[in-house]
């Protein structure tokens, strides 16, 4: 089973926080590969965050290409961190080339576009290159997005955290989430390794979606760039809240009602009923028989976690509100390593009804429940 | 039978019926009981003379005949009164005396089916017992990743929506600007499909309506029935069971002129409305209710005169086309309800399926489509249709679904498949298997009836008789002498069962696969089948 280890800070903290949690829990994971989502990021992407970041990994050939296509698109380079690891990999880890965060400052005729169609042009760049490095295999790229860094590798967490030097001043970040192992039902690739991230929202999860099929087949119907790839069948809860949030308009407290809706009894007596009940219906293809946990990021920071409707994935989210850091994880072990300075009896484990967000200042835990009057829709 | 028999073209020999009645002699008590229930008179009280020579020995005395006389059943050999398998013969027989033997090699009644220049129409089904959806596979049991769920013990949600669903944007959009939305009906997946009152007697439709009714109010399953062309009971349609009842109009219109004028007195909304313009039986055919069983309750009902055979056209004659019909048909329906009933169309599975899908997907009113397999149909229809016509229903559902799933409908227009299900007795499986190919739900006739009833047909041609109203066990007869036979109340019973059943072994599919909270519409992903081009073509796992 996956372990997912999520963190939310006031101030930029190192990536290696989050390693280390998994690290804790690797009991029950097999280390097969890490995944981390970082934005909110800090040092010197700090004053660049109007400037889209592209993250992934390249051969010295395909930093050429890259190089090329940006300029012929319009984009100039503002700052890169570029990583190309001098030691040997770990054990079952291939030698890929260079790590890459680059920001770069948009296209003149880009500038004035609303943020809608400024996003689908990004992501829209972002498949292109990602399309061509498939064809040659020179190029990953796994988000292309102001303020978000994400970094995917095959291999133990701990092991690829100190390979890829994930301590590094230039990547501490505010909100941090992490993912050991890769999916197992389908073949190893790094495009399958979780988070999973489109337009400003990323999410990981654990357990399996067995619902996979349909909701995929849903989602690329939707007509929206971007729902597709699908190498995991986890990837299509990031689809999910991009499409509650972005699509609909719905607060990311819509979530669960959208992928776990109420039965017909508990909805009996909610304030809400006529509109939950409507979208339970239109929404139908979108629900998930887990088993689930599903941790996520939002745009401007925000985190949160839901599970599945029987609640057969574990999760609890705990913090410090004086320290201003709050973390999401898989078992109890990790908050232990990453926050042992806390009130425990204020840990809170989400259940079948329940999201836990926290919002970017990191002060509390709100706890929604789905039998709670749903809050303003956006 | 003469003692000198003429030997003509059409003359048959008991070894040429598919049926022999093998009959004892040594255990026959002589009731009668057998000849007296034998819907199509395949035996009759024979009295037999037996003429013996007796020879002494020597040459003293001449020899002399000596005749007897006994009693017993004689099996016709007239191909109008072939026996059909049916053994309500041995059914009664207090002694088990009598028997129908099937004799599989018997072919040749075939081609005496014709007489009179008319070509054999029969009730029944297709007389194929292969079955592709039976060879389909629930592969994708989760084990340790995804953990099975407990059948007995896990929250279970196994309904399914009824009606044109909108969009997620659009419902949105509708409740915040409070405008008008389709209904749509939340029910059971499993809907009792079109038998008509024509077609099932009384006693049979008052015990399915019972058996609805009991479902629904006791046991909270939601399920439907529909009533198939011929209109509805005057006093269903003004009670308040009305809401578990899909009203069905077909190119007849028989009985609507009654449902029209009720419209003021319903309590109740029923619960769709479907326009049959195909069924799987004889696609491309309307359907046939034959003069045997227009009595004065059906020719009451239906508005017609008694004793006439009821055809109904294969199209609708007012209407020139699909896109007209389904523009206009579904929005009278609509109107006629003030568009709080889901209207659809229920066509044959064809190769023209996907063109009327098409016409739905754009029609704001339309509630979903039926679609009929080749396997469907119980009333009367050519053999030659319902042997010979028709498109099987899986690959024409996948298409459909597919084509949904392009077009970004799948959730929007539910699918009803039909035809062929459980046709083996594996009704969950099969139910289960289109439902992740793509329907929202099935619909059954022949199984209830098989189920509900102890109908005896079987895919081997026997019995088959429903269209001439002489049904052995009552349920498609419109005799009382014959139809009281079926007790209702027993029939509500059955009924009952075999949906709880049916609900369990649902469940036992569905929970290894790990989903309980939503019905697994169009989960492929879950189906395998050791045949390649079929995996091919329904785009599912090729396992062997």
């Amino acid at each position: 089973m996956c372990r997912l280890f999520a963190l939310t800070s006031r101030d930029p903290v190192s990536p290696m926080l989050a390693i280390d949690a998994l690290n804790v829990m690797k009991e029950g994971h097999d280390g097969s590969g890490v995944g981390l989502y970082l934005s909110g990021l800090g040092g010197p992407f700090e004053d660049l965050k109007e400037y889209p970041v592209l993250s992934g990994i390249f051969t010295d050939a395909g930093l050429r290409r890259l190089s090329e296509y940006m300029t012929e698109k319009g984009f100039s380079s503002k700052y890169s961190v570029m990583f190309k690891p001098d030691t040997e990999p770990p054990v079952g880890t291939p030698k890929r080339g260079t790590y890459a965060s680059i920001a770069y400052e948009l296209p003149p005729e880009w500038k004035d576009l609303d943020k809608d169609d400024l996003g689908e042009r990004l992501v829209k760049t972002r498949l292109e290159l990602r399309a061509e490095g498939e064809q040659t295999g020179d190029i990953m790229v796994f988000s292309f997005w102001p303020d978000t860094i994400m970094i995917k590798e095959v291999g133990d967490p701990m092991a690829i955290g100190e390979y890829l030097q994930l301590g590094r001043e230039e990547i501490h970040a505010r909100h941090i989430l992490a993912q050991g192992r890769q999916n197992t039902n389908y073949a190893i690739n790094l495009y399958a390794c979780h988070p999973f991230f489109i337009e400003g929202i990323g999410t990981m999860t654990n357990g399996e979606n067995t619902a996979f099929i349909p909701i995929k087949e849903y989602l690329q119907s939707r007509g929206v760039t971007g729902y597709q790839g699908y190498q995991s069948d986890s990837e299509v809860f990031t689809h999910i809240a991009h499409f509650t949030t972005k699509k609909l308009g719905l607060d990311i407290s819509a979530y669960k009602h959208v992928i776990t809706p109420m039965n017909d009894d508990e909805m009996k007596d909610h304030q809400d009923r006529e509109f939950l009940s409507s979208l339970k219906k239109a929404c139908r293809k979108l629900i998930i028989d887990g088993p689930n946990c599903v941790i996520g990021c939002l745009e401007n920071g925000t985190m949160f976690m839901a599970q599945d409707r029987k609640k057969l994935r574990p999760g609890v989210v705990g913090g410090n509100p004086e320290l201003g850091m709050y973390a999401f994880s898989s078992e109890i072990c990790g908050l232990n390593a990453a926050i042992p300075d806390r009130d425990k009896s204020q840990d809170f484990q989400p259940m079948h009804l329940d999201t836990a967000i926290v919002g970017p200042d990191c002060r509390e835990v709100v706890k929604c429940s789905q039998k709670d009057p749903l809050l303003l829709q956006r | 039978m003469l003692s000198e028999r003429p030997i003509t073209p059409s003359t048959l020999s008991r070894k040429d019926l598919p049926w022999q009645v093998k009959w004892d002699i040594q255990t026959c008590t002589k009731c009668g009981r057998c000849t007296s229930v034998c819907p199509v008179n395949a035996i009759e009280l024979g009295v037999f003379r037996k003429r013996e020579i007796k020879t002494s020995m020597g040459l003293n005395a001449k020899p002399v005949n000596e005749f007897s006389t006994f009693y017993g059943i004689r099996q016709r050999t007239d191909p109008a009164y072939a026996c059909i398998g049916c053994a309500m013969c041995n059914m009664v027989c207090p002694n088990n005396a009598i028997e129908p033997v099937r004799q599989e090699h018997s072919t040749t009644l075939q081609f005496q089916n014709n007489r009179g220049g008319q070509s054999r129409t029969r009730g029944g089904r297709r007389n194929s017992g292969e079955s592709l959806l039976d060879q389909l596979k629930f592969i994708r049991i989760s084990m340790l990743t995804d953990p099975a769920l407990d059948a007995g013990r896990h929250e279970f949600d196994v309904r399914t929506l009824l009606g044109r669903v909108l969009s997620p944007e659009n419902e949105i959009k509708c409740f915040n600007e409070n405008g008008w939305k389709p209904p749509v009906r939340e029910i059971y997946p499993l809907v009792i499909g079109s038998m008509s009152f024509g077609a099932l007697s009384p006693n049979m439709w008052e015990g399915l309506q019972m058996g609805v009714a009991y479902l629904n109010e006791e046991l909270n399953m939601p399920v439907r029935m529909c009533t198939g062309e011929g209109g509805c009971p005057p006093r269903l349609l003004r009670s308040r069971f009305l809401k578990y009842v899909i009203l069905q109009i077909a190119s007849g219109y028989f009985g609507w002129d009654e449902i029209i004028h009720a419209i003021p007195e319903m309590k109740v909304d029923p619960c769709a409305i479907e326009i049959k313009y195909g069924q799987g039986a004889k696609p491309g055919d309307g359907g046939l209710l034959m003069w045997y069983k227009v009595n004065k309750l059906i020719a009451a009902i239906r508005g017609v005169p008694q004793g006439v055979s009821l055809p109904s056209p294969p199209t609708h004659q007012t209407k020139y086309s699909i896109e007209e019909a389904v523009a206009k048909m579904i929005q009278s329906m609509s109107m006629a309800w003030g568009f709080r009933v889901p209207v659809y169309p229920k066509i044959s599975a064809s190769s023209t399926s996907l063109a009327v899908l098409n016409n739905l997907v754009r029609n704001p009113y339309a509630a979903g489509l039926a679609i009929d397999g080749e396997d469907g149909g119980t009333g009367a229809a050519y053999n030659v249709s319902m042997n010979h016509m028709g498109h099987p229903i899986a690959s024409n559902l996948r298409d459909c679904y597919k084509a949904l799933c392009v077009s970004g409908a799948q959730n929007e227009i539910p699918l009803i498949a039909g035809g062929g299900i459980g046709k083996n007795g594996n009704l969950a499986a099969n139910a289960a298997a289109l439902i992740m190919l793509g329907a929202s739900m099935v619909q059954v006739g022949k199984y209830v009836m098989q189920a509900g009833a102890g109908c005896l047909g079987s895919e081997k041609d026997r019995c088959n008789v429903c269209n001439i109203g002489v049904c052995p066990k009552g349920i498609t007869s419109q005799d009382p002498r014959i139809y009281r036979r079926l007790d209702p109340e027993k029939v509500a019973e059955r009924v009952v069962d075999f949906y709880l059943s049916f609900d369990t072994e649902l469940r036992k599919v569905i929970a290894p696969l790990g989903r309980s909270t939503s019905l697994p519409i169009g989960m492929s992903d879950a189906l395998g089948v050791s045949d390649k081009h079929v995996a091919d073509r329904l785009d599912i796992k090729y396992v062997i």
